[in-house]
């Protein structure tokens, strides 16, 4: 036990090691070649724009997308979650509603950003529908799966133990489908991030993704970056929130067990 | 006593019907030990299915006490081959649980497990969780659960079946005295001949496919069987008698 921590701290310092060499070579790189300012900023640029911005723009706009993904992650998985059990249950609904479902999978959603813009406005619905729209699919998928994957030979130990639906699907099978729903939310949660700034990129006046926007707008290379740092940490500790509540919900599970290792 | 009329099933399969079993009568005696002996796809397991109304046969029907099965019978436990075992509950939830889908009281159901767990000598794993145990282990649990609420009728569709020789032997040995202490009919699938003659009280044969009742030999040897049993010459001649039958099947040859 002791000796996996050790390791996991050695392999965290250099992690870290790793990290600082290649910002310092970065930094190295801009004064010895001279890159231009509006290009590639160096790295103190960067923390100087983060520092300089943080509480006038970039706190506020980060915010705002972070609601953006949380409302519209919520929505995925409120209607996600649902969708996938009565799939699970009646392959008529999954025969009719699933290809529906598909197909809108299949259109670029992206290329519809703009219309969506047009008809749920320039706020935050339009964003939240976006990340909802890039998100429920992985989801859904991964949770049908789930709830489907049952051993049938424990479908009948279970029948002989209860007649209740509700006990079974709770005890048994709804347990048995979490490993493959925090896949889905795995996945899930990297497209709700993209879906968010791709919506602030089409049309808005607020988040990290707008910021960004202005800041190229502007020439001011080193406040794009800022953002785009920010955003990168967004997306990092989203995906480390969920892996976290993973480890936390389902930690019998192989998949967490040869993670922890 | 567990009676089967005439039972039959035929499947509709993409390449057309099979049948699976046709006309077997049985019937059971209750606290009887009887082992279904068969070659590989002969329909075994289908019957296990069939006696506790989770699969309704194409003919006949079955009956236990008299009365005609036609849904789900609840007072039965299942061990399969592979364990089954839920694996976000640690041991002692894993055998409780089969009393807590049956609505009994959480503390009562867990005294109950402790008293199997104690009896397949697993007391101290309790909070362990299924995969830090053995396949023996496992199994071990999986019969503790289907023993849970004193089944009139346990069934056992080749439990041994994924265990290695050592284990098989000690489980089987601990399978006789589980059984023992109380008053289950039990029906044990399994095509091994040893394992049949060794636990049973009555064997049956099951023909190939469809599957049938070819032979019945009731199995009077001393209880409780040890291991040096299956040195004896009534043990032998059961042995030769099954080998022969399974010869004349064609399932073995020489």
């Amino acid at each position: 036990m002791i000796k996996r921590m050790k390791k996991r701290w050695l392999n965290l310092f250099w992690g870290l090691i790793t990290f600082a060499v290649l910002i310092g070579l970065w930094q190295l790189a801009c004064e010895v070649f001279d890159v231009p300012m509006y290009l590639v900023p160096p790295p103190v640029k960067i923390w100087e724009a983060l520092l300089k911005y943080w509480s006038v723009t970039v706190r506020a706009n980060l915010l705002y997308t972070l609601s953006s993904i949380g409302i519209g992650y919520a929505l995925t998985i409120v209607i996600s979650i649902p969708l996938a059990i009565l799939f699970a249950t009646s392959q008529w609904l999954e025969k009719t509603v699933y290809p529906i479902l598909v197909a809108i999978q299949l259109v670029p959603k992206v290329a519809l950003a703009p219309l969506f813009i047009v008809w749920f406005g320039f706020g935050l619905t339009s964003k939240v529908i976006l990340v909802f729209l890039l998100s429920f699919f992985a989801l859904l998928v991964d949770a049908t799966t789930g709830f489907k994957s049952l051993n049938p030979r424990l479908v009948f130990v279970a029948k002989t133990m209860t007649n209740s639906p509700w006990e079974f699907f709770w005890k048994i099978r709804f347990p048995a489908a979490l490993p493959h729903i925090f896949t889905g939310f795995k996945i899930s949660i990297s497209s709700a991030t993209t879906g968010a700034i791709i919506a602030e990129f089409v049309g808005s006046n607020q988040g990290l993704g707008y910021l960004m926007l202005r800041a190229n707008g502007e020439l001011n290379t080193p406040y794009l970056f800022a953002a785009l740092l920010v955003l990168s940490v967004v997306g990092i500790a989203l995906y480390k929130l969920v892996e976290y509540a993973e480890a936390l919900v389902i930690p019998w599970h192989s998949s967490v067990r040869t993670r922890l290792q | 006593m567990l009676i089967l009329n005439n039972v039959g099933m035929t499947y509709h399969s993409g390449s057309g019907p099979v049948e699976a079993l046709r006309d077997v009568n049985l019937e059971i005696n209750d606290g009887e030990f009887v082992s279904l002996l068969g070659p590989s796809g002969c329909g075994k397991s289908t019957l296990l299915f069939i006696v506790t109304g989770l699969t309704v046969p194409t003919a006949g029907y079955v009956t236990i006490d008299d009365k005609k099965i036609t849904e789900p019978f609840h007072e039965a436990g299942f061990v399969f081959q592979d364990h089954l075992l839920l694996e976000w509950r640690n041991v002692l939830q894993n055998v409780s649980i089969q009393g807590e889908l049956r609505g009994m009281d959480k503390q009562v159901a867990h005294e109950r497990s402790m008293e199997l767990l104690h009896m397949v000598g697993l007391e101290d794993f309790k909070d362990k969780y299924p995969h830090e145990l053995s396949g023996g282990m496992q199994q071990r649990i999986s019969i503790c659960r289907a023993l849970h609420h004193d089944p009139k009728l346990l069934l056992m569709d080749e439990p041994f079946g994924a265990l290695d020789a050592f284990t098989r032997d000690q489980m089987r040995v601990d399978l006789e005295r589980l059984w023992a202490k109380r008053n289950s009919t039990v029906l044990f699938v399994t095509h091994d001949i040893s394992e049949a003659i060794l636990l049973s009280d009555r064997v049956v044969v099951i023909s190939r496919r469809p599957g049938t009742v070819l032979e019945q030999i009731k199995i009077d040897l001393p209880r409780p069987r040890n291991f040096s049993v299956s040195e004896s010459a009534e043990f032998l001649s059961y042995k030769h008698r099954l080998t022969k039958t399974f010869m004349e099947m064609g399932v073995l040859y020489e």
